[in-house]
């Protein structure tokens, strides 16, 4: 027996279109006719490029979330953004120090910080993106390595910050400081770096090269993921 | 007594020794500083905007994860947050005084934390060390001391965020006292003097330092003037243009004479018998060892 196919309307760039209902915003759009060439990646959740915001019916609010991953509601309202800021200074890890003095220098706008917490409101990782921001503000870069662990990148916190801190960016040099000056070193990793070296893992990686496209999907799909 | 702690920014980093010889002098006396968890800035400086209610968000959060630490039982004090640092003391407790005087903007701000587990409700009292150890009792603390700081002259410096404006100065904006008292449960010799209550120069240390070295020069000569061989603060910002900013002012003025500026916390510390190299004497720009090691232990 044939099931029918629910249908939701979404409003694109304030155009309604009927789409199947349980699409993400990415499978709305395409089903709509549009055909995305930027602001996406995966479409597995893991890339961060599809950082996108909208509405839902019935709520001023204006929410954010990855594409890919967002599930369209009957009445969401859809748009493309230009871009997610991204300002990054440029600096050389081996000359800086981990110390709070680097982010005063590098990224300024994190002691703009109110603790509105919106960056942690807006995140799709559910990261404490306020947390850590505060945490870099007295100086506890290992602290802040460890919350923004899991940060993709998308870059919602920056699009919606009133202060306008780049989160993600700031992430990303307290986990490089962390991981040059301040974790313990670790014999494991000169070990399998020795490992890599000998060519321990050449055969593995060529017989993935040789996969055909359909063996390498089914593979992909049917691995074990460690959650921590 | 497990009371809630907050730190502030400033005492995790150049006021490191701040925040050591308080915890370790609170430990002596039986008071445990309980760091609160996800503490977050304290919201300096203090908006006086009157529909500026974003920059309160930031003090109005810490007082949840007061109340978070009390449900959780990690504390035994009721409804009290302890502070360190004079100028977040002041910007904590503004922002509670305007919460508990304006229900409206209370309620707005709750409403934008919606996703806080709980409102808040007015409820925590944000006091200060020196406010905590007077509770304690500055004659049992003389009963505790261990090395006595006789013969050592301390210029007592209040600056302005301990003592003004006076809704939430920890004693008379006027004519403070409690300074004076601590110093006296530790044998020390209060000096008696003009600049106690004087502005240091705040934050315009940052923009123009030049007002800063005029004003702390003239603190510093006073304190220099009435005798003092140290002068003690609560305040990590006053401590930075008394301390740091000496060096300026030497290059203005070759023939001043620096003064050690010490946290009240090290002096509390030393006199309760614990090892005067744990707390950073070391960090101060001008070595306040020599000075203590010449009066108190007479070495």
């Amino acid at each position: 027996m044939a099931v029918e196919q629910k249908m939701v309307t979404v409003y694109i760039m304030g155009e309604p279109q009927l789409v199947p209902e349980g699409s993400t915003i990415i499978m709305a759009w395409e089903y709509a006719g549009f055909q995305l060439k930027k602001g996406l990646g995966c479409r597995e959740g893991f890339c961060g490029a599809c950082a996108t915001v909208y509405r839902e019916k019935g709520d001023f609010k204006l929410k954010g979330g990855l594409a890919c991953q967002t599930v369209v509601t009957d009445g969401m309202s859809l748009v493309q953004i230009p871009f997610v800021p991204s300002e990054r200074p440029r600096y050389n890890l081996a000359e800086l120090k981990p110390d709070i003095n680097t982010f005063k220098e590098l990224f300024p706008t994190i002691f703009r910080c109110v603790a509105c917490n919106t960056c942690s409101k807006v995140c799709p990782q559910d990261i404490k993106v306020m947390d850590y921001i505060q945490q870099l503000k007295r100086g506890d870069i290992a602290a802040a390595a460890a919350t923004s662990f899991d940060c993709i990148r998308c870059g919602l916190c920056a699009l919606r910050c009133p202060a306008d801190i780049v989160q993600f960016n700031a992430a990303t040099l307290a986990q490089r400081l962390y991981g040059k000056y301040l974790a313990k070193p670790s014999p494991e990793l000169a070990d399998r770096l020795t490992e890599i070296d000998e060519g321990k893992f050449e055969a593995e990686i060529e017989e993935l090269y040789n996969m055909s496209h359909d063996d390498l999907v089914k593979k992909y799909y049917s691995r074990e993921i460690k959650i921590r | 007594m497990k009371i809630p702690y907050f730190p502030g920014c400033s005492l995790k980093t150049y006021a490191s020794s701040f925040e050591k010889s308080a915890i370790a002098s609170g430990a002596e006396l039986g008071i445990e500083f309980v760091e609160i968890p996800r503490w977050n800035c304290c919201g300096v400086v203090s908006s006086l905007t009157s529909d500026d209610l974003m920059h309160h968000l930031a003090p109005v959060r810490n007082m949840i994860r007061v109340l978070e630490m009390q449900d959780a039982c990690m504390v035994d004090t009721d409804n009290k947050m302890l502070t360190l640092c004079s100028m977040c003391m002041n910007t904590l407790k503004r922002t509670n005084l305007k919460m508990r005087e304006h229900a409206d903007e209370l309620e707005t701000i709750n409403d934008f934390m919606y996703n806080e587990d709980q409102k808040y409700d007015g409820s925590v009292n944000v006091v200060h060390y020196l406010e905590t150890l007077k509770e304690y009792g500055f004659d049992k603390i003389a009963e505790k001391v261990k090395v006595s700081l006789k013969g050592l002259k301390v210029a007592p410096y209040y600056g302005c965020m301990l003592i003004r404006p006076k809704e939430v100065g920890i004693d008379d904006a006027e004519e403070p006292t409690i300074f004076e008292d601590f110093l006296k449960a530790l044998d020390a010799e209060p000096v008696e003097w003009r600049s106690k209550k004087t502005c240091c120069g705040s934050y315009l240390t940052v923009s123009k330092e030049n007002i800063v070295v005029k004003l702390t020069s003239k603190i510093l000569e006073d304190a220099r003037s009435n005798g003092a061989d140290v002068i003690i603060t609560s305040c990590p910002l006053c401590a930075f243009n008394l301390d740091s900013r000496q060096e300026l002012i030497r290059i203005q003025n070759p023939g001043f004479e620096p003064i050690p500026v010490l946290y009240f916390t090290q002096l509390l510390a030393i006199a309760l018998g614990l090892d005067i190299n744990e707390f950073g004497f070391a960090n101060n720009k001008i070595d306040g060892i020599p000075i203590l090691n010449k009066k108190i232990f007479k070495k």
